[in-house]
């Protein structure tokens, strides 16, 4: 980059010739990278698929010479019920938080009233704490008030610190919808439920997308609220179950590795097929729309 | 009176989240912080007051102290690490290549797995086992011929939390290659061509015209990451699980309340995350509402 800055002008064709050579090393550098951020999902399928006679450290980086799935089927045997705790959570506090963060954006942006900024900033915060700050007593008043303990808790405790990203993303997508589709609907003497619901929930998709996206993907992988608030293993989530059953030495590489992938599976899943949003998810995350 | 008919379902609408908000955060912030003020050290709960106890013992705590080196270590390297990766593949995808799409979804791919299921394989890939059960990374080391690469390392005995870096290097870059993607693309390109125009090379377009914009971009990067590392608690507990050599303060706090079941001092500890957490994202947010409202 400094050279081609310092160097004497030249002759087109030579320029040329150094501008093909610089887009080719662009595409090595790509590759390489992209090579690098893909290795761990090389050694995770590998591993996953060798039988445990080959999950030595002989063997580390080859291809299985015998390809087999008893680590899957192990995984599956010890995940699923843990999988099935997750779709259980993951599911309804999913929806719940989208909608209540399209009401929560669509109020903030669209059906302001004084203050709704200092009422944003106030939840934007929530995004950013720590929830360790929150936890002890959010674990005492849970079991104070007699709340359903285990998933139903789980559930609400995503609902609700998922307020402040779900309304985020809702009011920076309601920002570019035009105030004039509201004062037109104002003018038909459309009530606030009835502009939401014939306006403004049909254009909302694209939002909807992202938030059920971003809830889903960091739902499922939460090990923070779930580690502090599901105390009965038989009510885990499969990130907790799986730092269980990983964390002890003894559990063999191929097991560890097939039970990661299978844990990570649904969101995996979710980000090939849909991607695109996801980065508009991450983005709403950075406080820019 | 019909001004408040014209807001007030508005405000309706959003209230019962301003209620739990302001109980299940501010509230129980609120809380912890009483309890970090109490006695209560042992399973069963206890409100009578202990003033700062446990901040002091914090303070003369060798392990908080080493919590402290471990972030320390762990945020630079981490936040460095990820503005440098996240930068460069930005600046490479920048003027266009061909199959970007693929490259981003490649890039941004870690994003969606959780650190507990990639930490099993960070585990393995830096594996420090020597000899005939050399695996991972070390192993890939030998066989090049680099041995002097092969290291301990997050099992190092100073430096260890470098190496627990990495793995929040390879799920973040991706994230802040998309940040500055959005700031170099939001760079006019009149502005680019105008420079062009006036004969500057493309290194002095670069370093003229579009860093200069990238600025506000770095913030946000910044403290996006910085708050992030601060709070780094599932990553160690995947790949280090309770040890002391890889402890921070989240697991430390983990490990007050469920082993120790010192719940003054775990709630002590979540106070000071605050506390660190607050000084970067207060400002912050003060002045993008500030921005935005002017905007």
């Amino acid at each position: 980059m400094s050279t081609v800055a310092q160097a004497p002008p030249l002759a087109a064709p030579v320029r040329k010739r150094r501008r093909r050579r610089t887009i080719g090393l662009k595409y090595v550098l790509l590759l390489i990278l992209a090579v690098i951020i893909l290795m761990p999902v090389y050694v995770l399928l590998v591993t996953s698929f060798k039988g445990v006679i080959e999950t030595d450290a002989a063997h580390a980086w080859s291809l299985p010479h015998l390809w087999s799935v008893d680590a899957w089927r192990q995984a599956w045997t010890q995940l699923s019920p843990n999988m099935r705790n997750s779709f259980e959570l993951v599911i309804p506090a999913t929806l719940l938080s989208t909608m209540l963060g399209a009401l929560n954006g669509f109020a903030l942006s669209k059906w302001r009233f004084p203050g709704a900024d200092l009422v944003f900033t106030f939840f934007l915060f929530g995004m950013f704490i720590p929830y360790q700050a929150v936890m002890i007593p959010l674990t005492q008043l849970l079991t104070n008030i007699h709340f359903p303990t285990g998933i139903p808790s789980l559930i609400f405790a995503h609902i609700v610190y998922g307020i402040p990203i779900t309304a985020l993303i809702f009011r920076n997508y309601y920002a570019t919808i035009p105030d004039e589709l509201m004062e037109a609907a104002r003018m038909d003497r459309a009530g606030m439920f009835r502009t939401f619901w014939s306006v403004v929930l049909p254009i909302s998709m694209p939002a909807f997308v992202v938030a059920l996206i971003w809830q889903f993907t960091s739902i499922w992988n939460d090990f923070l609220f779930a580690v502090f608030i599901v105390t009965d293993p038989s009510q885990w989530p499969v990130t907790v179950a799986l730092n269980n059953t990983t964390g002890s030495l003894v559990t063999p590489y191929n097991l560890q590795m097939a039970a990661a992938l299978l844990a990570s599976a649904p969101t995996l899943v979710v980000y090939i097929l849909l991607g695109r949003y996801f980065m508009r998810g991450l983005m709403a995350g950075a406080l820019k729309g | 009176m019909k001004r408040i008919r014209r807001w007030g379902p508005g405000l309706l609408l959003v209230s019962p989240s301003i209620v739990l908000i302001a109980v299940f955060v501010y509230g129980l912030i609120g809380w912890n912080i009483k309890v970090s003020l109490s006695d209560w050290r042992q399973a069963q709960p206890s409100s009578g007051y202990a003033g700062l106890r446990a901040y002091r013992d914090l303070f003369h705590d060798a392990v908080w102290s080493l919590d402290l080196r471990h972030i320390l270590i762990f945020t630079v390297v981490f936040i460095v690490g990820t503005l440098f990766v996240g930068w460069t593949l930005a600046f490479l995808l920048d003027k266009g290549v061909k199959g970007e799409g693929f490259f981003r979804a490649i890039y941004l791919f870690p994003m969606a797995v959780s650190f507990i299921a990639s930490g099993i394989v960070w585990r393995w890939l830096m594996n420090p086992a020597p000899g005939d059960r050399e695996t991972g990374l070390n192993a890939v080391f030998d066989h090049a011929g680099l041995h002097f690469l092969v290291n301990q390392w997050y099992l190092g005995q100073n430096w260890g939390m470098a190496a627990m870096a990495m793995p929040a290097v390879w799920a973040l870059s991706g994230y802040i290659m998309a940040l500055f993607l959005a700031g170099f693309r939001g760079v006019p390109e009149e502005l680019r061509e105008a420079a062009r125009m006036d004969g500057a090379s493309e290194y002095r377009v670069y370093r003229h015209v579009v860093f200069p914009h990238l600025r506000p971009v770095t913030l946000s990067a910044l403290i996006i990451l910085g708050h992030i590392s601060i709070k780094v608690f599932d990553l160690i507990v995947a790949v280090g699980g309770k040890q002391l050599i890889t402890q921070v303060p989240a697991v430390y706090m983990w490990i007050q309340i469920y082993d120790a079941q010192d719940y003054a001092k775990g709630a002590a500890i979540a106070t000071l995350l605050l506390i660190g957490i607050s000084v970067l994202i207060i400002p912050y947010l003060i002045f993008t509402v500030r921005s935005e409202r002017n905007a």
